[in-house]
């Protein structure tokens, strides 16, 4: 187990769950390396709750197979449990209970001989100390947010599973938080980290797009926006509304999107693409860049076309 | 004047309209839920029948085939022909015949039998020489309902009966004397019966409600997903939940019983420590018992109704509101399976019998076997993953 398949954390595949008759995750396989911090995006129902949730044992696939942390997914639910902190998406500690008692609970279910002892280093390291006997409802979304990862790496994991960790947390303490991991990253912690943010995309050593229960690409950032094959012009100048609903619909243009006063447009096939720009390339007051096209239009063109595939 | 009227009639037709189409859409709506909340139907449908059957068949204040052991300490065609009139009012049973004193007392403590019938030595002998000898009909009177009757109609039956058999003629009075004892509860005070019984029915009440709602309050707040991805077992996730309520439960009874010692005079004739630890005993399975609703159930609503489900037999099954023995054999049988039934012998048995560990081996068992069994579903029951 250790060190095997070249230190591999979480090796997956053909992973395939449904509910009630509709397929949530479709044979999806995946390799996360050890120490590595790993993104997981898509839109909302794609599918990563669920995966998350087969990876830590608390759903059972219903086909498919792999190891996490070198312990089968199927059989080893209970020993994966003991290395592996899962941060659930909706905050899931108990409200009623103070700081400390959380973590201190915590540390009782891991078995760990001195949970007063763990507990208040933790506080203390959470940056948390004189919050300690508050309630964990009480507490704003930021800080519930750093309880709930302090409380799933008391025990010491050696993979995290964090399911939109900062979702609702202000920018502030997103950026405390992603130090916060690439630290322990850096300890040897293997994490898996599912987000909706491009930034946090890019942060991670690798990233994957899941859409529809398909996994749809991975690799690392710049790999996936090579993989896309899309060619990108930044527009600027006057009525770009007007050039966007022209553009939409024409050959060749598999997306335009708005990025503040400019306008993206992005499409995978070049000759089509340089053909229906044509007309709009010499028109006044319109200037037009060729650029590289950012993590964002890759996604945003992936859920697109998703769309047209599974949906 | 008359288009103000129109008008007037109009806007109160169409808030008519407008009240009923809101009223018929509340409605459905109410269907469809109640259609699809399958626990609230069950309740709908079960508690009128339950009610019906209970009030219909199993309450009977007048209680027949009482359990009765005889003593015998001869044996005379006399002896034989009361015990048989006795047994022919089907007020009796005879399920013992028994030759000596201490089995007979036993027999009752332990209450395997709710009367002992007693044909002295030299009984015959006596009547025949007109000495009016007693006939000796000890009861069980904790519970003065069932007793009561009984007893009360015991003279006229026997004379009744023995009429044709000895004296031909008119006889005014028996050749013998019938000297009934209400045994434990001489002056059949209802209260002596009804405060060990809300003892069992307060604490089952309360303890079901207790751990009926612990597991679905853990999935409705969504703190199970974090407690499943911890390394707990359902068997620790289940004492972890009864336990405190033990203790709870424990304050509960002693606070009753105290109050029914210092402000009713019930007296503990028996061992204060055997009450605790059997107290004990029934406050857990009870605990058990809640807590595999609440593995069962799908909220805690569904988890509150099941509750009251069990609730209700056990009251009325129990022997709490009407005698046991009076209850048809089947209605018997259920209370035979409720936690209730075993723990009220028990509680009667100690503070009004002073009855001992022997006397009540097979209630303390039967609540012991009903613990087991309900953890044991519990534990399977648990789900262990959010499939």
């Amino acid at each position: 187990m250790n060190g095997a398949a070249g230190g591999i954390a979480i090796d997956v595949k053909g992973l395939t769950k449904s509910f009630g008759g509709r397929e949530v995750v479709h044979d999806l396989s995946m390799q996360v390396k050890r120490g590595s911090i790993y993104g997981f995006l898509g839109p909302n129902g794609s599918g990563k709750t669920t995966t998350i949730r087969m990876l830590c044992g608390l759903l059972t696939p219903d086909s498919g197979e792999g190891t996490c942390l070198g312990y089968d997914i199927r059989r080893d639910a209970e020993r994966i449990k003991r290395q592996v902190g899962y941060m659930t998406q909706r905050f899931s500690l108990y409200q009623d209970l103070s700081v400390r008692e959380n973590l201190e609970f915590v540390a009782r279910l891991y078995g760990m001989s001195d949970a007063r002892g763990s507990a208040r280093e933790m506080i203390k390291r959470l940056g948390l100390s004189g919050r300690e006997e508050q309630l964990a409802g009480e507490l704003s979304g930021g800080w519930k947010q750093r309880l709930a990862l302090g409380a799933c790496t008391l025990p010491s994991p050696r993979l995290l599973l964090l399911d939109e960790p900062t979702a609702g947390v202000d920018p502030k303490a997103r950026r405390d938080f992603w130090n916060e991991i690439h630290a322990l990253a850096g300890e040897g912690l293997t994490v898996l980290v599912s987000t909706h943010y491009m930034d946090e995309a890019e942060r991670c050593h690798e990233i994957a797009y899941i859409a529809y229960g398909y996994l749809l690409v991975h690799g690392t950032v710049d790999e996936v926006i090579a993989k896309s094959r899309l060619t990108t012009y930044t527009v600027t100048g006057d009525d770009l509304n007007g050039l966007a609903a022209g553009l939409a619909g024409k050959p060749g243009i598999d997306m335009v999107a708005p990025f503040g006063t400019s306008l993206h447009v992005s499409g995978r096939d070049v000759a089509a693409l340089e053909a229906s720009i044509a007309p709009w390339r010499e028109r006044n007051g319109l200037n037009w860049q060729p650029s590289h096209p950012s993590l964002e239009d890759v996604f945003i063109e992936l859920m697109s076309r998703s769309k047209d595939n599974f949906q | 004047m008359s288009t103000i009227d129109t008008t007037g009639h109009a806007r109160q037709g169409s808030e008519w309209f407008g009240f009923w189409r809101r009223c018929y859409a509340m409605v459905a709506k109410e269907f469809i839920q109640l259609r699809r909340d399958r626990v609230s139907f069950a309740m709908i449908v079960m508690i009128p029948i339950m009610q019906l059957l209970l009030f219909g068949f199993a309450i009977n204040t007048t209680p027949h085939n009482l359990p009765t052991a005889v003593l015998l300490q001869e044996d005379s065609d006399l002896g034989r022909s009361i015990l048989k009139a006795l047994e022919n009012t089907a007020y009796f049973r005879f399920v013992r015949e028994v030759h000596d004193v201490n089995e007979f007392d036993d027999l009752l403590t332990s209450g395997k039998v709710l009367f002992g019938v007693e044909i002295p030595r030299g009984f015959e002998r006596a009547v025949r020489r007109g000495d009016r000898p007693a006939l000796l009909v000890a009861a069980d009177a904790t519970d003065p309902v069932a007793a009561g009757s009984a007893l009360g109609s015991l003279g006229t039956i026997v004379q009744t009966a023995l009429q044709h058999d000895l004296y031909t003629g008119d006889p005014p009075a028996l050749p013998f004397e019938i000297r009934a004892h209400a045994r434990y509860n001489p002056a059949a005070s209802s209260r002596l019966n009804i405060v060990p019984g809300l003892v069992g029915t307060i604490l089952t009440m309360t303890m079901l409600i207790f751990t009926a709602l612990s597991v679905t309050r853990e999935v409705e707040r969504g703190t199970m997903e974090s407690l499943l991805s911890m390394p707990i077992k359902p068997v620790e996730v289940m004492f972890g939940k009864i336990i405190p309520y033990v203790l709870v439960g424990f304050l509960q009874a002693t606070l009753i019983i105290a109050i029914g010692v210092f402000l009713f005079g019930v007296p503990i004739l028996g061992s204060l420590a055997m009450l605790a630890i059997l107290s004990t005993l029934f406050i857990t399975t009870n605990l058990s018992i809640g807590y595999t609703f609440s593995t069962i159930a799908q909220n805690q609503l569904q988890a509150m109704q099941m509750s009251i489900m069990f609730f209700l037999p056990s009251i009325l099954l129990s022997g709490f509101m009407f005698p046991f023995a009076g209850m048809p054999v089947w209605a018997q049988y259920v209370g035979e399976g409720l936690p209730l039934t075993h723990y009220l012998r028990i509680v009667r048995a100690i503070m009004l019998k002073g009855a001992t560990v022997q006397n009540l081996q097979y209630d303390t068992l039967a609540l012991a076997a009903l613990m087991l069994f309900a953890m044991t579903i519990a534990v399977l029951r648990f789900r262990r993953t959010l499939d």
